[in-house]
C-alpha cells in the first residue's frame, strides 16, 4: 500500500508541473499585462519599467514560472494590478464554489448510483427504461439551458426553491444550482452504475453469494453493488474536475460569487495574477480529487493494494 | 480505466505477479466520460469474445465477423434507425440551409423584437428582431462543423499517438502517456475559458483546434488500451511469428480489431464536443457574432427568457436533439459491436 | 473395450460394493429430481436446455452427471439449487423433491433457507467464484453469521477451523488474504470450505477441478471424496471428464441435448455402454494400448438448443441411426443383460440399446 501510494505521488509530479506551466504559458500569452493595466492611455515608460520589474514581467517565461511556482509554495499568489492580494480573493471566491460543488457531488452519488443500482438490477423494466431515457435526455442538453429552463420553472413560476443564491448562501438557495450542476455527471454516473451492476450481477462470485443462501439485499450490497462501485468511484474523481468547470456555468445563471464570477472578471481586465492564481488552485484541487481516488480505489480493491 | 482491466484480467496477473503493462499513472487511470467507459466495456467485451469460454445456447457454427453481424444488428435498431435519419437531416440543414428556409438570419427588424410566431416566421422573433427559425436551420452549421471536424481531429491523433504508444510501448508510451496527463489534468471548460479569451480570433477554426488539443487524449487512452489489447491476442502473435513487419501487423491485423472501441468514443464524443462549442459561445470564449451558432442564439436569449422563452427554447431544442442523435448513434453501435449484451 | 484400463478396474470394485449398498437401503432418497424442463428464453427464440430429467441421489451417494457443454447438466444442477439466471431461464416443468419436499413450491425465503445451509454448491472457477474484494475469512464466515447468526469473532474462528478442516496451511495467518493472494488449488479448497461449512446434506459440485493442475485435481477431489463420506452426503459431480468420474462416482447419468441418455452405475457403463453416445465418449478416451490408431472423434457437433432435431437429438451424429430415430424420440429404455434380467440402475434412450450393448 505504501509503495502504491509512494508511486501515484510521484507520478503526480510531472503531471502538476506539465499542466499549471501550460497554463501559465498560455495566460502570459493574454497580451501585455501592463498595456492592459493602462487601459487606453499610452503608460508613462518609467512607471511601466517599475511594475515591470515588481513583477518580474522582464525575464524569460521560465523564470517567470519557477518564481511564481515558489512564491506559490510560500502561499503569495501575488497581487492583483489592483492592489488586493489573490490570497484574499481566494478565500472570499473558494467557500461559495465549494459549497455549491459538494451540494452537487452528494447530489450526484446519492441520486446517480441509487437510479443505477435499480435500474442495473431490473434490466428491461419499466424502471430501467425511463433511467435510460431520463438520462440520455439529461445528457443532450446542455447545463447552461438546463439551468435557465428549472431556474424560470421552479424558481420563479411555481417559486418552490430560491431562484438565485444570493448572500449568504444557505443550502436552500444551493439546492437549485447544486440540481443544475450535478444533472448531467448525475446521469452519467447513473448510466455507468448501471451498466456495472448489470454486468457484475451476472458475476461468479455473485452467483456464489447466491448459492450460500445469503439473503437478496445482503448480496446486491455486500457483493454486488461493493464491487460495482469501483469504476464509479474511478469516475467521480475525475467528474470532480468537469464540476469545478460546470460550475462556472452555474454560477454564473445563479448569480453566484465564487470562483467563476472571479475569475471570469480576472479574464476580461487580463489579470495575469488571479487567473494564474485560481487555474492552479482548481488544477491542484482536481489533481488531489484524483490522488484521493486512487487511494480509495486501493481501498476498495485489494488486488490494486497488492499488486 | 486500465485499472479495470486487471480487474477483469485479475487471473493471469494474481498468479504472475506483475503485469506486462506498466502500472497505469494517477490520471490516466481516471475516465473522461461516459464514452471512454463505453468504449473501455467494449474493449473487454473483445476481448470475451475472442475467448469464448462457453458456447452457450448459441449456434457455434457461426464464424461471422465482428462487423457483419453489428451491421446486421444495427439495421434492425430502431434507435440506430432514428439517431441515423436525425443526423441525415442536421447534415443536409449544415450543408444547404436555404433548402429550408429562404430568410436570411442576418437580417433583422427590431420592431418585431421578441415577437411571437406569425405567417412566415414559425419561430417568431428573436430580441433584434431576426427570424428565429431562420437562424435555428442556419445554426446548424456550426454546430456541426465544430462537432464533426473537432471530432475527426482529436481521433486521428488520438488514434495515432494512442495507437502508437500501445503498439511500441516503453519510453514511447510513457512519454505519450504523460503528456496526455498533462491535458488532462485541464478541466475543459476551465481550460476553455482561459485559453480561448487569449486568442483574438473567434473563427470556428480555432475552437475546433482548442477541442482537438485537449479531447485527443481521451481517444488516445481508448486506441491505446484497444492496440495493447489487440496486440496481446494470438492471431497478431501468429502473426508476427510468421514474419509480418511492424506497418504490416498495424495495418491488417491490429488496427482493424481496435478501431470498433475508437468509433464508439467518438461518436458519443461528437455529440459532447457540439454541446461543449455552444457551452463555450455562452460563456462568451466560443464563437462570436456575426457567426450564425445555437450556443450564441441561446446565450443572447438567456436574459429576457423570462419574457420571451421561445428565442431560447428553439435553438436549445435543436441544439439538444443534435447531440442525443449522436450519443443515441454511439449508444447502438456499442450495443451492436457488443457482443456480450446480446 | 474387453481390455479396460487399470483405473477403471479399481473404480468398477469400490463402487460395485456402493452400488450394493444404494439398492439396498430402503430409505427415499435424499434428491429426487422428476421431469424437470427448463427454458431459456432469448431474442432468437426458445432454448431447450433441459427436457424431462429425471435422477435420484441417496445420503452418502455420489451421481456423476456427464456431458459435453450445452447438455444441459449444469443448469438442471442449477435449477436444483435455485440460482438458475431467471430470466432468462425458466423451469418449465417437474418437481425437484429435496427430504421429500417439492422445492418448487417453496417461498423464496424458504428456499433461501436451504441454500448453502442444508444444500451446497462448488463451482468450476473458484478465483471468479469467490468475491475479489472480500477476504476469504469474511465470505466463509458470512455463512455462519448469516445462516447461524454468529457474532463477527466467533465466525472468523469457525472460518479458521473450516480452512483448517480442507487442509489449508496456516489457516489462521491466511484468513485475512483475499482469494487472488491463494494458488488454484487451495482457492479450490476455499470454495469446498465454504459448501461444506454449515454440514450440508447435499452437495452440488459443477465441474469442480476443471480449472486446476492435474496434480491439483486429484488432491482436490480426494479431498471432497473424503469430506463427503466423512460428512455421510449426497454428492452431484458435474462433470465432462470421464477420467474423474471413474475413481468417484457411485453411478453415472450421461446428458444429451438437454435430456439423460444413458444411467448406470459406474463400472457397468464403462465396461458395456448402453448407448452410442457413451460409447463415442469413451472410445474418443485416449488409451496407451492404442498408440499409434487414430483416435476416434464423434462427428458433428452437439445440436442448437433452439434446434434440436426431431427424434433422438443424437441420431444426425449417430453411426447406428436408423430411420425410427429420425421421427421417435426413445424413452429411457430399462437395459437388461443377456438372460433378460433387469440390471439395477441401469437404462438407455437408445432405440437400439440391445446393439449398442454387444458391440
Amino acid at each position: 500500500m505504501g509503495r502504491y501510494v509512494l508511486r501515484r505521488l510521484l507520478q503526480m509530479i510531472p503531471v502538476f508541473i506539465g499542466t499549471t506551466f501550460l497554463i501559465f504559458v498560455m495566460v502570459h500569452a493574454l497580451g501585455d499585462p501592463v498595456n492592459a493595466l493602462f487601459g487606453d492611455k499610452a503608460p508613462d515608460p518609467a512607471i511601466a519599467a517599475q511594475i515591470r520589474a515588481q513583477y518580474n514581467l522582464n525575464d524569460p517565461l521560465w523564470l517567470q514560472y519557477v518564481k511564481y511556482m515558489g512564491n506559490l509554495f510560500r502561499w503569495n499568489f501575488g497581487t492583483t494590478f489592483s492592489g488586493q492580494s489573490v490570497t484574499s480573493l481566494l478565500a472570499t471566491a473558494y467557500p461559495a464554489t465549494l459549497k455549491l460543488t459538494a451540494v452537487a457531488f452528494t447530489i450526484e452519488v446519492v441520486f446517480g448510483i441509487g437510479f443505477g443500482l435499480i435500474s442495473g438490477l431490473r434490466r428491461g423494466g419499466m424502471a430501467d427504461n425511463s433511467v435510460l431515457i431520463l438520462t440520455l435526455v439529461v445528457i443532450s442538453i446542455p447545463t447552461f439551458v438546463t439551468g435557465y429552463v428549472l431556474q424560470y420553472l421552479i424558481g420563479v413560476k411555481w417559486g418552490i426553491l430560491p431562484a438565485t443564491a444570493g448572500d449568504p448562501l444557505t443550502l436552500q438557495s444551493l439546492l437549485l444550482p447544486g440540481i443544475v450542476l450535478a444533472s448531467v455527471s448525475l446521469a452519467y454516473v447513473a448510466r455507468l452504475t448501471r451498466t456495472t451492476v448489470a454486468e457484475n450481477s451476472k458475476a461468479d462470485y455473485v452467483r456464489t453469494a447466491t448459492a450460500k443462501g445469503l439473503p437478496r439485499r445482503r448480496v446486491v450490497i455486500n457483493h454486488l453493488l461493493r464491487n460495482s462501485l469501483i469504476p464509479v468511484v474511478t469516475f467521480l474523481g475525475t467528474d470532480l474536475g468537469a464540476l469545478m468547470g460546470g460550475a462556472l456555468v452555474t454560477e454564473r445563471i445563479f448569480n453566484i460569487h465564487g470562483v467563476g464570477f472571479y475569475l471570469y472578471q480576472g479574464i476580461v481586465r487580463q489579470n495575469s495574477n488571479t487567473v494564474v492564481g485560481f487555474v492552479t488552485i482548481l488544477v491542484i484541487v482536481f489533481l488531489a480529487a484524483n490522488l484521493l481516488v486512487d487511494l480509495l480505489y486501493a481501498v476498495l480493491d485489494p488486488r490494486i493494494r497488492y499488486a | 480505466m486500465p485499472d479495470q482491466d486487471k480487474y477483469n484480467e485479475a487471473d493471469p496477473l494474481a498468479e504472475a505477479g506483475t503485469g506486462e503493462e506498466e502500472m497505469p499513472s494517477a490520471v490516466e487511470s481516471r475516465t473522461f466520460d461516459l464514452g471512454t467507459m463505453e468504449g473501455q466495456s467494449l474493449i473487454k467485451a473483445e476481448r470475451l469474445a475472442d475467448h469464448p469460454e462457453t458456447p452457450a445456447l448459441e449456434d457455434r457454427v457461426v464464424a461471422r465477423s465482428l462487423w457483419q453481424d453489428a451491421w446486421r444488428d444495427l439495421r434492425r435498431n430502431p434507435i440506430f434507425i432514428i439517431s441515423g435519419l436525425l443526423i441525415i437531416f442536421l447534415v443536409i440543414m449544415a450543408i444547404w440551409p436555404t433548402l429550408f428556409t429562404s430568410t436570411d438570419p442576418l437580417k433583422c427588424d427590431l420592431s418585431k423584437s421578441q415577437a411571437g410566431a406569425e405567417s412566415g416566421h414559425p419561430f417568431g422573433f428573436d430580441n433584434q428582431g431576426c427570424d428565429v427559425y431562420a437562424r435555428t436551420v442556419h445554426g446548424a452549421r456550426a454546430s456541426i462543423t465544430v462537432g464533426v471536424c473537432a471530432t475527426a481531429g482529436a481521433a486521428l491523433t488520438g488514434t495515432l499517438l494512442g495507437g502508437l504508444a500501445g503498439f511500441f510501448g516503453g519510453w514511447l508510451d510513457s512519454v505519450v502517456s504523460r503528456i496526455a496527463d498533462i491535458f488532462f489534468g485541464i478541466p475543459i471548460l476551465l481550460g476553455g475559458l482561459v485559453f480561448l479569451s487569449v486568442i483574438p480570433s473567434q473563427s470556428i477554426w480555432i475552437v475546433v483546434a482548442f477541442i482537438v488539443v485537449l479531447g485527443w487524449p481521451q481517444l488516445a487512452r481508448i486506441a491505446r488500451g484497444a492496440v495493447i489489447t489487440a496486440k496481446q491476442q494470438d492471431y497478431v502473435t501468429a502473426a508476427r511469428a510468421l514474419g509480418a513487419g511492424n506497418s504490416r501487423l498495424m495495418l491488417r491485423h491490429i488496427l482493424p480489431n481496435a478501431v470498433a472501441p475508437i468509433i464508439v468514443v467518438a461518436t458519443i464524443a461528437l455529440g459532447t464536443y457540439i454541446s461543449l462549442e455552444a457551452t463555450l459561445s455562452f460563456l462568451g470564449v466560443g464563437l462570436k457574432p456575426p457567426t450564425v451558432s445555437w450556443g450564441i442564439d441561446i446565450s443572447s436569449a438567456a436574459d429576457t427568457f423570462r419574457n420571451a422563452p421561445h428565442i431560447l427554447l428553439y435553438p436549445a431544442g435543436a441544439l439538444s436533439l443534435t447531440v442525443l442523435a449522436f450519443i443515441m448513434l454511439g449508444d447502438a453501435v456499442r450495443d451492436a459491436l457488443d457482443p456480450k449484451l446480446r | 473395450m474387453s481390455s479396460s484400463m487399470s483405473s477403471s478396474t479399481s473404480a468398477s470394485s469400490r463402487s460395485a460394493e456402493a452400488g450394493q449398498d444404494t439398492v439396498d437401503s430402503h430409505d427415499a432418497p435424499l434428491l429426487e429430481v422428476r421431469g424437470l424442463h427448463v427454458e431459456f428464453h432469448t431474442r432468437e427464440g426458445v432454448a431447450k436446455a433441459v427436457n424431462g430429467v429425471d435422477y435420484a441421489v441417496r445420503a452418502g451417494e455420489t451421481l456423476a452427471i456427464l456431458g459435453e457443454s450445452g447438455s444441459g447438466k449444469s443448469v438442471s444442477a442449477q435449477a436444483v439449487m435455485g440460482i438458475l439466471d431467471s430470466p432468462p431461464g425458466k423451469i418449465a416443468s417437474g418437481e425437484i423433491l429435496f427430504k421429500g419436499r417439492d422445492l418448487l413450491k417453496l417461498g423464496s425465503e424458504e428456499r433461501r433457507k436451504i441454500r448453502g445451509a442444508q444444500m451446497a454448491m462448488v463451482f468450476q472457477d473458484a478465483l471468479s467464484s469467490l468475491n475479489p474484494v472480500h477476504t476469504v475469512g469474511m465470505q466463509l464466515g458470512e455463512m455462519y453469521r448469516v445462516h447461524r447468526g454468529l457474532s463477527r469473532k466467533d465466525a472468523k474462528a469457525k472460518a479458521i477451523e473450516m480452512m483448517d478442516r480442507v487442509r489449508i496451511p496456516a489457516a489462521a495467518q491466511r484468513v485475512g488474504d483475499y482469494p487472488h493472494q491463494f494458488s488454484g488449488g487451495m482457492r479450490q479448497r476455499i470454495m469446498i470450505a465454504m459448501a461444506l461449512a454449515l454440514e450440508p446434506a447435499l452437495i452440488i459440485a459443477d465441474e469442480p477441478t476443471t480449472a486446476l493442475d492435474v496434480t491439483v485435481q486429484a488432491q482436490v477431489m480426494d479431498l471432497l471424496a473424503e469430506l463427503q463420506a466423512e460428512y455421510h452426503m449426497g454428492l452431484i459431480l458435474i462433470t465432462h471428464d470421464l477420467g474423474v468420474v471413474a475413481d468417484v462416482a457411485d453411478k453415472i447419468a450421461v446428458m444429451y441435448a438437454g435430456r439423460i441418455v444413458e444411467t448406470a452405475p459406474v463400472h457397468e457403463l464403462y465396461a458395456h455402454p448402453a448407448h452410442p453416445y457413451t460409447r463415442g465418449l469413451l472410445d474418443s478416451i485416449p488409451r496407451l494400448d492404442q498408440k499409434g490408431q487414430e483416435l476416434y472423434a464423434i462427428k458433428g457437433l452437439p445440436p442448437n438448443l433452439l434446434r434440436i432435431p426431431p427424434g433422438c437429438a443424437f441420431n444426425p451424429r449417430c453411426p447406428r441411426a436408423q430411420d425410427i430415430c429420425r421421427t421417435t424420440v426413445p424413452p429411457l429404455f430399462e437395459v437388461t443383460d443377456d438372460a433378460g434380467v433387469t440390471a439395477p440402475g441401469r437404462a438407455s434412450a437408445c432405440h437400439f440399446w440391445k446393439e449398442t450393448l454387444h458391440d
